[in-house]
């Protein structure tokens, strides 16, 4: 399989994020090219959440700077984020309990919905015309994450592998040019991460979305990512292919320890 | 709607893809085929569906598909699978649907032994399948598929999405229109249109040929017999290989012209039922045995009201539902309006649960259902059925009449199936209805079709009083006691199955004066009940051995024995003594096998001091057993175990329907 990956999209240089005294990030310097599946890897308090929330605009790095698309990105706030294309899931599960898999899916379409408040409350004209097209697209996400069968299920009395999957398909519903995903497989049985690796590589593959993925199962990140990128104590210890990392002397210290 | 409904008889349709220009012209404009996608449901109506079936023939006879060849398809229950079947009999060839959830190297025997060429599949999963054992299927040149997702990057040879075949097909059948016409009619009614694989579970499959005619005429008297017509609406969701969905959704669809709806996926059925409402229905017992038990589930979770409303109208239920749905006389006036008032507040709501509002008719087959789950279905005013056939047979031997409903046999023979018993027992069946052949297997053919013209159907069984054919074992099975009656072992272990104490029976009698069974209870039903009871008890082997118990399967026992009692075929069946086992018969043991059969010799022959003391006058016996723990360590297990008579019924020819 060649896969075509593209040009660089997003990247970072120097970014050094502190909260008080304490430095999350120290001069991060990577980048995130096109179509391919970037993996951030680390210890526990690596700064690998803090990362995703740089990304995408809940946190403001004090230093540094990133370039989306070709444009310096500065004091981007997550609506703007989430409208030029970047969409996320939580590591841990922020959907709506009450309401069904489709109308979670639904608030996914948010951004994309045009027509005002008293033309939907009505639901005629233009307003219906634009309904049924976002649930045409709700659909084909349901149909692509295999969840029909829970379409109007409510969220929260669904195992938590299939929430999990239903907060995939809430973050593709706003068609995202880069998905964030932070520890997609946390907590999942073995069945279930197999599932979600396949759900992963299909969206990469036939949307051809670019994905950022944070996660602690070493097995998964090697076998479904591109290119890894390794941090520890908020700084960049190793970057490169699978291969190249799980070589690279840093790292393992880094998992296993090293004697001083 | 039974008037109105009834298919015209028209002549000359005498093959599918003939019966199926028809529809497209007299009934063009009405729904052939639904699926649901993207959470709606997609309607093709018969002019298209004849359409499509022309597109997708053309392009096979353009990729080189030619008559007498064999299409095989795979997949769950797609319109376009359906259609592809239709398309290869256009061409005179062969559909050769395959079981969709069986592993590659099992495909891989029968794409051999049918000498697949091309095959039509769902999707990349079956795609994969394919490709791993196209090395060991060299005739396997096309590999079509329905549902491209996943197949980008695939480069294969011969790998090709059905919709780029179908285009191709229209642009030929656009450029020569005669051609396809032409195809279909060199078509025979004699020609093989299907070919389905016996399951295999005594030796390799073999594949079954059946021919136009036969499946057209098996189809045709079902259709007269519930009058089915082009109203009527089915759910397809049971695998297009087994001869039951072929016949239901496929030949009889096709007969009467009624509709067939696709589930959007397999885990969806249960709400595709309730979307649909369709009127004729077909399930296995143990897919009614799930409902069942889901209706109860919740009602336990009920409010105090509903519950015992839902208690009150089943008991009305038990008492006349059934009377009431066959229109029998005698049902008494006050209960025919507690039955109306139960219909209005429960068995209504309950049928809309269920998907079942709009069922006129609703078969099981397969395994022998259950007594009170039938009269269950029954009560709430479904009509549901029996009926008995096999891959060879079209599924299509025996059917129980509206009115005629006896839980215990399978019903009266269809209009134009002879069905004989012969001496052995076993259950000789002739008419239009047969295979033609075996495919590649004479010997096999001349074995199960005699010079007469009757088929082996390998089942013993015989009639009943009213004329209704009662299936009781496999022929291998049957024996005879001593006193020169039948014996048929599996029977009388359903039976005792049935009730809900007892987990397994085996019964013993071949050569022998009386039947004897031994018994494991079920460990959860009757440790519940001794719950109850507070009855203490340290294990199985304990449990088992209790007095009390044993008064219980007594009980059960001696309703088994009042059933078997009314049929004086079976009367000398009677169970006259048992024994509760020490210990739960396991496949780790081998004393079942995989699929929880009784390995009858095996087990006979480990418990032979036990059979011996059954038949002699002690009433307990010491046995010291090994098992099997699931580490993998044996131990043994010991007990005296306590030997019962159960009281048996003179022979009566009382009569009682379910």
């Amino acid at each position: 399989m060649t896969k075509r990956i593209g040009e660089v999209i997003l990247s970072f240089t120097n970014i050094s994020l502190s909260f008080g005294g304490v430095n999350a990030l120290t001069r991060i310097g990577f980048d995130v090219k096109e179509h391919e599946i970037r993996a951030i890897i680390g210890p526990n308090g690596a700064g690998k959440s803090s990362m995703l929330n740089v990304i995408n605009g809940v946190y403001h790095p004090q230093q540094g700077e990133i370039v989306f698309r070709g444009k310096a990105r500065r004091g981007m706030n997550t609506y703007e984020s989430a409208k030029s294309g970047i969409a996320r899931t939580f590591q841990n599960i922020a959907l709506f309990k009450g309401m069904s898999v489709l109308d979670n899916i639904m608030t996914g379409r948010n951004l994309k919905m045009r027509s005002n408040f008293l033309l939907d409350a009505l639901y005629w004209g233009p307003a219906q015309r634009e309904e049924i097209a976002h649930r045409k697209k709700a659909e084909e996400i349901i149909d692509f994450l295999e969840i029909q069968h829970i379409r109007k299920t409510p969220v929260g009395r669904l195992p938590y592998g299939l929430q999990k999957r239903v907060e995939l398909g809430r973050a593709l519903a706003a068609e995202p040019a880069i998905l964030l995903l932070d520890e997609p497989m946390a907590g999942m049985n073995v069945e279930e991460k197999q599932d979600m690796c396949r759900f992963i590589l299909d969206v990469n593959d036939q949307l051809g979305t670019t994905i950022v993925l944070i996660e602690h199962d070493m097995g998964v990140v090697m076998d479904i990512s591109d290119r890894v990128v390794v941090l520890d104590y908020g700084k960049k210890i190793a970057d490169g292919t699978p291969d190249e990392v799980r070589a690279n002397q840093d790292v393992i210290d880094a998992y296993l320890g090293v004697a001083h | 709607m039974s008037v109105a409904n009834a298919a015209p008889e028209v002549a000359g349709l005498d093959t599918f893809p003939r019966l199926l220009l028809h529809h497209g012209r007299t009934q063009g404009a009405r729904p052939a085929t639904r699926e649901k996608d993207l959470g709606i449901w997609q309607t093709w109506n018969w002019s298209q569906v004849a359409n499509e079936v022309r597109a997708l023939a053309c392009g096979l006879a353009e990729l080189g598909f030619r008559r007498g060849d064999n299409l095989a398809v795979i997949g769950d229950n797609r319109p376009r699978l359906y259609w592809a079947m239709a398309a290869a009999q256009c061409l005179g060839g062969v559909a050769v649907p395959l079981y969709q959830d069986a592993v590659a190297a099992e495909m891989a025997f029968v794409l051999q032994d049918a000498e697949i060429g091309f095959a039509i599949v769902e999707d990349q999963e079956q795609v994969d399948k394919m490709l791993e054992i196209k090395s060991q299927c060299p005739a396997l040149g096309h590999i079509l598929y329905d549902d491209p997702r996943g197949l980008r990057h695939y480069t294969q040879a011969g790998l090709q999405s059905l919709e780029e075949v179908m285009a191709m097909g229209r642009s030929h059948d656009h450029n020569q229109p005669e051609f396809i016409d032409g195809e279909i009619s060199r078509g025979e009614p004699g020609d093989i249109a299907v070919m389905l694989y016996t399951s295999g579970t005594t030796g390799k499959p073999k594949g079954v040929c059946q021919t136009h005619s036969s499946f057209i005429t098996a189809a045709k008297s079902g259709c007269e017999f519930d009058r089915l017509g082009p109203a009527d609406s089915i759910l397809s969701y049971l695998p297009m290989a087994w001869v039951g969905d072929h016949l239901f959704s496929y030949a009889q669809a096709m007969v009467a012209g009624f509709t067939i709806n696709c589930p959007e996926s397999g885990d969806t059925v249960m709400t595709d039922l309730r979307e649909i409402g369709p009127t004729y229905y077909f399930a296995p017992p143990r897919v009614f045995e799930n409902l069942l038990t889901t209706v109860m589930i919740r009602m336990e979770d009920a409010g105090r009201i509903k519950r015992r409303m839902f208690d009150y109208f089943m008991a009305v239920a038990r008492r006349c539902g059934a009377e009431v749905l066959d229109g029998r006389p005698g049902v008494a006036a006050i209960d025919r309006f507690l039955y109306a008032a139960g219909d209005l507040l429960v068995y209504g709501p309950l049928r809309n649960v269920l998907g079942m509002s709009r069922i006129r008719v609703a078969y099981t087959a397969g395994a022998a259902i259950g007594p009170d789950l039938f009269r269950f279905y029954r009560s709430i005013g479904v009509n549901l059925k029996q009926l008995y056939g096999s891959t060879e047979t079209c599924a299509a031997v025996c059917l129980q009449p509206d009115g005629e409903i006896k839980f215990d046999s399978v019903g009266k023979p269809a209009p134009g199936v002879e069905v004989r018993i012969a001496e052995n027992g076993e259950v000789l069946v002739k008419g239009k209805m047969l295979l033609k052949e075996y495919y590649k297997r004479p010997a096999d053919t001349a074995e199960a079709i005699d010079a007469e013209g009757y088929f082996h159907t390998g089942d013993a069984g015989f009639f009943d009083e009213d004329g209704h054919l009662k299936i009781i074992d496999r022929a291998k099975d049957v024996g005879k006691t001593a006193g020169g009656a039948m014996f048929a072992p599996n029977y009388i272990e359903n039976k005792l199955k049935f009730f809900s104490f007892i987990k397994e029976a085996v019964a013993f009698g071949h050569g022998r004066e009386m039947v004897c069974a031994f018994i494991n209870i079920d460990m959860g039903a009757v440790g519940n009940w001794a719950e109850r009871r507070s009855i203490s008890y340290s294990g199985y082997t304990d449990l088992a051995q209790k007095k009390p118990v044993y008064e219980l399967i007594r009980e059960c026992i001696e309703k088994a024995n009042a059933e078997l009692a009314q049929d004086p075929m079976l009367c000398p069946s009677q169970v006259h003594r048992f024994l509760i086992l020490h210990k739960e018969l396991d496949p780790d043991d081998d004393e079942l096998t995989r699929t929880r059969k009784v390995r009858r010799a095996f087990v006979a022959e480990k418990y032979a001091v036990l059979i011996e003391a059954l038949y002699s006058d002690n009433d307990s016996q010491f046995i010291e057993t090994q098992v099997k723990f699931e580490d993998g360590r044996s131990g043994m297990v010991s007990a005296d175990l306590a030997i019962m008579d159960a009281r048996v019924f003179p022979a009566q020819a009382q009569r009682k329907a379910a």
